[in-house]
């Protein structure tokens, strides 16, 4: 069973964590297109590489963002949404 | 037979695990049998001149023990109502009934051997050929095939027994206690780390326990010794012996097997020291029982006492079969020849057994066995090239054929953690390579097999893998290690085949060396689809003998090397896992409301609602309709309460707590003035509804918003994910558990409230519908609601948890002047339907939007954003293809459809029934269901198919069917 390192509550078995997706830019829904939007709902990029997903560590409904290879299923790194919207400077939703 | 039976051998060398002063009976196939304490089944039957233990998975040949370690599929037997135990490991137990399996009549005349001479009908791939078609013949082919095929008998009548779990935490595990398990774990506890050695026999020692060794079996008597009892006083070192490590998975976590209890052991660095496989030489009937492997005839020696046999021919490529010649002859067995299949036979090991008079020959091969229930002698070839021998030269007469040829390490382990495992031709057998971070292998599953290196390499993987536990970096994969030994171990091709007889290449799916070749000319080169199409390794030994000699086989049909042949995988579990195992103490938690023992006192019939628990109806179960019918017939007309302690709750408070609401729910929140509550509808991303409560505001910045039971955990989920990207100055806080609830309906309500000593001003005027109040009712602090989820005048009453059985005490004593009555689920459903409120999860699907529900009053129109809008948008642009509709059936007498039951118009489904009731209010049956717009005005029929294909007719009629100027929740 995988490790998981939650940023609130430090390194966890992952049937503790509930898996969120990978992380999307929400478009502005006043000015996307219906493709776009249908494009944000439904369509995956599923990139074999490094990708950014939400985790929620269940037990204390926590959310953060793992850093994670999905072809080696490596988690390279963890960190809080806080980190990581100040990393991507002015990408918040 | 007595006790001492002629097959037990005298000294103290001879029978390490037995209590010869402690004997026991048991029965095999209803014949008693003698054994010891410390005995497994198959040591004590063969002690006894049974060799014969089961009849094989296809053809039903006579096959008795080969491993004697519980790595093959011959040893299967029924003990009791538990199939398929392994007889080579279930530890003998005074009386047990142990049954063979697999067979038609006695396992001695099996009517089903028949089936061997119509082998040349069962080709390989036989099943996938001859029954798929014509497809309707299969129902008649499927029983006695699988009456064929079947192994042990499943007794449905089978308790379940108690098993459990156990969780362990260590800094370093090494599986595998012989002499590299050892000295690894020793050098890792020495290193300051909390080392656990897990071990599947009952002693610690591996091959050291049985194995002669280079320098005599002394020495290995003593080295074993020093080793343990090294190893026992090291302190940091736990020892675990009779447990087997079934599989390994990701970061270092391993599940471990140990009677009834499965542990689950996570570990910083794991080291494996396995050993190997042995592997079979694949000649003609080479499954006769009698033809075992050099390790089983040392293991009856050593750990059971068991002479093997009187006369003995050798099968060997390396030094183990002359040191299990020399082990023979020291137990009085008389060993006609050494058979060996190298040119030049291994130097030293084979002059002492030269020195005892027995007689070696090289370059020769076994090409038969004679015997049908025991082997009764081998013929010998001389190879000529790989794999080819000239003419038989002669037959050699013995009970006993002992086959060491080589070994596969025994990767799978290893393979289950990631590692690769690659061929390697300088030494003939399968390496790991490239295995992830914390794990590394030692011993003869690292290539190591002479008795000088293994230790000290041994000694540097438990040195490393205690730093790497320590924090420090993982180990670098190091180089293969050379030991010059290991070349001469494994033999590259102990192939011989047979196209006339039987030839084994994989003894639990009863594959010949034909049936290989024959998968390969049928088109499937690939070693895993030689696997899938062959079933190779499909049985219980999972390929542990036959995978290494099909790889040869297919590198030989196509002329690839074994390195790019390639493996298949190998997946957990290792040994047999029992569902026993898997359930544990069969742990099913339910969550009770406060009020859970009142409702057990009154005679409620308990049902679940997701984690919950709750009260279906007040009553026996004979006469719950008449008990639901009462129920409802008080809220009517009286007053009823409910348990709601089970509806979610949600506490948000913050400056902006209006603010986040509106884009969380579908309405409008920011005018919503304190003291008052308002519907609430939760859509998501794609528009669909997912819940829906009622937001109460209690103060400018904290609303109280309820959710429903099965739905919250989900809410408070996507409200904080919402959350921490909008960064709104908000707390959300799931209160569900925190409070208990009690919804009191009826007419007489106020004045059941009203009787009870409170702060609250509850009459019309001061607390109308829809409004919130807060205070103390009976000295208990509590949130009132005034919503009408049944339809009449209510109050939903939410207290601390702690206080819910209070609070339902004093509504119970304040309600009995006017009749107050608990009601249960089954009435909220008819009272809820009466009303038209939908359930969302019940009235709505995965892809019901709000305009489907009838729920466009509450959507914001105005608002720029909520969760769903952009969506919903673009849904209403699309335009409705279904809605959901009242309903009542046209001739009331008709058979009453049930929930899904699905609208049909000629031939073709194009809705369902979500809800259906017969109402003992309006004495005639209500429903909801989805239909197409065609069909939504009031009076348009539709055709319902209810049970056993009945066509009910149905008239659409307006929702809600009870007060539908909703009069009486105002009143």
């Amino acid at each position: 069973m995988k490790i998981l390192n939650c940023p609130l509550n430090g390194p966890r078995n992952i049937s503790e964590f509930v898996w969120g997706g990978e992380y999307k830019k929400m478009p502005d829904p006043a000015t996307a297109t219906d493709a776009q939007w249908t494009e944000y709902l439904f369509l995956e990029d599923n990139i074999a590489g490094e990708i950014h997903e939400w985790w929620l560590h269940a037990p204390t409904n926590y959310w953060f963002i793992a850093r994670r290879n999905t072809v080696s299923d490596v988690i390279l790194e963890t960190m809080t949404a806080d980190t990581f919207f100040a990393r991507a400077a002015g990408d918040r939703l | 037979m007595s006790a001492n039976s002629k097959g037990r051998i005298a000294g103290p060398d001879y029978g390490l695990f037995i209590d010869r002063s402690k004997p026991l009976t048991f029965t095999f196939d209803g014949k008693l049998f003698n054994g010891f304490q410390g005995d497994v089944i198959a040591s004590a039957l063969f002690a006894e001149g049974q060799s014969l233990l089961s009849r094989s998975f296809k053809y039903h040949r006579p096959r008795g023990l080969l491993t004697l370690a519980g790595h093959d599929a011959n040893t299967l037997v029924q003990v009791a109502e538990e199939p398929n135990v392994r007889a080579d490991r279930h530890a003998l137990t005074d009386g047990t009934a142990v049954k063979s399996i697999n067979r038609l009549g006695t396992l001695d005349f099996d009517l089903y051997a028949g089936l061997e001479y119509f082998s040349r009908f069962l080709p390989v791939g036989f099943y996938y050929k001859t029954f798929f078609r014509p497809e309707w013949a299969w129902k008649y082919w499927e029983k006695p095939i699988r009456r064929l095929a079947g192994l042990g008998h499943l007794e449905p009548k089978a308790k379940h027994k108690y098993y459990d779990k156990e969780y362990l935490f260590v800094d370093v595990l090494v599986v595998g206690a012989g002499q590299a398990g050892i000295e690894a774990a020793i050098a890792a506890a020495e290193a300051g780390t909390e080392t656990l050695l897990v071990d599947e026999w009952p002693e610690i020692g591996g091959s050291l326990l049985f194995g002669r060794g280079a320098r005599g079996r002394a020495a290995t008597i003593a080295a074993r010794r020093a080793l343990a009892s090294r190893a026992r006083s090291t302190p940091k070192l736990t020892i675990m012996t009779n447990t087997t490590v079934s599989g390994l998975f990701a970061d270092d976590w391993a599940s471990a097997i140990s009677g009834n209890r499965l542990y689950k052991i996570r570990s910083k660095h794991t080291v494996l020291a396995c050993g190997a496989f042995d592997q079979p030489l694949v000649f003609r009937n080479n499954d006769r029982p009698g033809i075992m492997f050099a390790d089983a005839a040392q293991r009856l020696l050593r750990l059971y006492g068991v002479r093997p046999g009187s006369r003995a021919v050798v099968a060997t490529s390396n030094r183990f079969g002359y040191e299990t010649a020399l082990d023979l002859i020291d137990a009085g067995v008389d060993v006609a020849a050494v058979v060996d299949l190298s040119s030049e036979p291994h130097a030293a090991a084979s002059s002492a057994v030269r020195d005892r008079g027995v007689r070696i020959l090289s370059n020769t091969t076994l090409v038969d066995a004679r015997g049908k229930k025991h082997v009764e002698g081998a013929s010998v070839a001389k190879i000529t090239s790989e794999g080819q021998v000239s003419a038989a030269i002669e037959w050699i007469a013995c009970d006993l054929v002992v086959m060491s040829v080589g070994y596969a390490p025994a990767v799978n382990l290893a393979s289950h953690a990631g590692a690769k495992v690659s061929y390697d031709s300088s030494i003939n057998m399968h390496r790991v390579t490239d295995s992830p971070d914390g794990i590394s292998v030692a011993g003869s599953m690292a290539g190591v097999w002479s008795d000088a290196l293994i230790g000290v390499h041994a000694r540097r993987i438990g040195e490393s893998a205690a730093a790497h536990a320590k924090g420090g970096s993982a180990p670098r994969s190091m180089a293969p290690v050379v030991d010059p030994e290991t070349a001469s171990i494994t033999h590259p091709y102990p192939i011989f085949s047979d196209d006339k007889a039987k030839d084994f290449v994989d003894f639990d799916e009863d594959l010949q060396v034909k049936d290989i070749v024959n998968t390969i000319k049928d088109g499937y080169d690939d070693i895993q689809l030689v696997k899938r199409y062959s079933t190779e390794g499909f049985g219980p030994s999972q390929g542990r003998h036959a995978n290494l000699n099909t790889i040869r086989i297919v590198a030989k049909e196509t002329g690839k090397t074994l390195e790019a042949i390639g493996t298949t995988t190998f997946r957990p579990p290792l040994v047999p896992e029992k569902f026993a195992h898997m359930a544990g103490r069969a742990f099913e938690p339910v969550r009770l409301t406060a009020m859970h023992h009142r409702h057990i006192e009154l005679g409620a019939d308990m049902m679940t609602a997701g984690l919950w628990m709750r009260p279906a109806y007040y009553g026996a179960k004979a006469t719950a309709d008449e008990a639901i019918a009462a129920e409802v017939a008080a809220v009517r007309n009286g007053a009823g309460m409910i348990d709601v302690s089970t509806l979610g709750g949600l506490d948000i408070r913050g400056p902006d707590a209006a603010a986040f609401i509106e884009r969380m729910y579908t309405w409008a929140y920011e005018k919503q003035p304190v003291g008052r509550a308002r519907y609430a509808l939760m859509t998501d991303m794609s528009g669909i509804i997912i819940d829906d409560g009622v937001a109460c505001r209690l103060h400018d910045r904290h609303f109280y918003v309820t959710a429903t039971t099965s739905a919250v955990d989900q809410v408070y989920r996507a409200m904080t994910w919402f959350n921490v990207q909008w960064k709104m100055d908000v707390d959300v806080a799931n209160v569900t558990a925190a409070y208990a609830g009690v919804n009191l309906a009826g007419p007489k309500s106020r004045e059941v409230i009203q009787k009870l000593e409170s702060d609250i001003d509850f009459s019309k005027d001061a607390f109308p519908y829809m409004a919130v109040r807060t205070g103390q009712l009976a000295g208990i602090p509590v949130r009132v609601l005034r919503v009408g989820f049944v339809g009449e005048l209510g109050y939903e009453i939410h207290c601390p948890s702690g206080l819910g059985e209070a609070l339902w005490d004093k509504l119970i004593s304040a309600g009995q002047p006017f009749g107050l009555k608990p009601f249960g689920v089954e009435a909220q459903r008819i009272l809820r339907l009466e009303k038209g409120h939908i359930i969302v999860g019940q009235d709505t699907d995965g892809l019901t939007h709000p305009l489907e529900a009838n729920m466009e009053w509450a959507l914001a129109k105005k608002k720029p954003f909520y969760v769903g809008k952009r969506s919903i948008e673009m849904q209403v642009a699309k335009g409705l293809k279904r809605k959901l509709v009242g309903f009542t059936l046209v001739d009331p007498s008709s058979l009453v459809p049930k929930e899904c039951h699905l609208v049909i118009r000629g031939g073709d489904i194009i809705g369902r029934v979500t809800s259906v009731v017969r109402s003992p209010t309006l004495q005639k049956v209500v429903g909801l269901a989805y239909v197409p717009l065609d069909l939504t005005e009031q009076g348009k029929r539709f055709e319902i198919r209810a049970d056993k294909g009945v066509m009910v007719e149905a008239e659409v009629i307006p929702a809600p069917f009870y007060d539908p100027e909703n009069k009486r929740q105002e009143l």
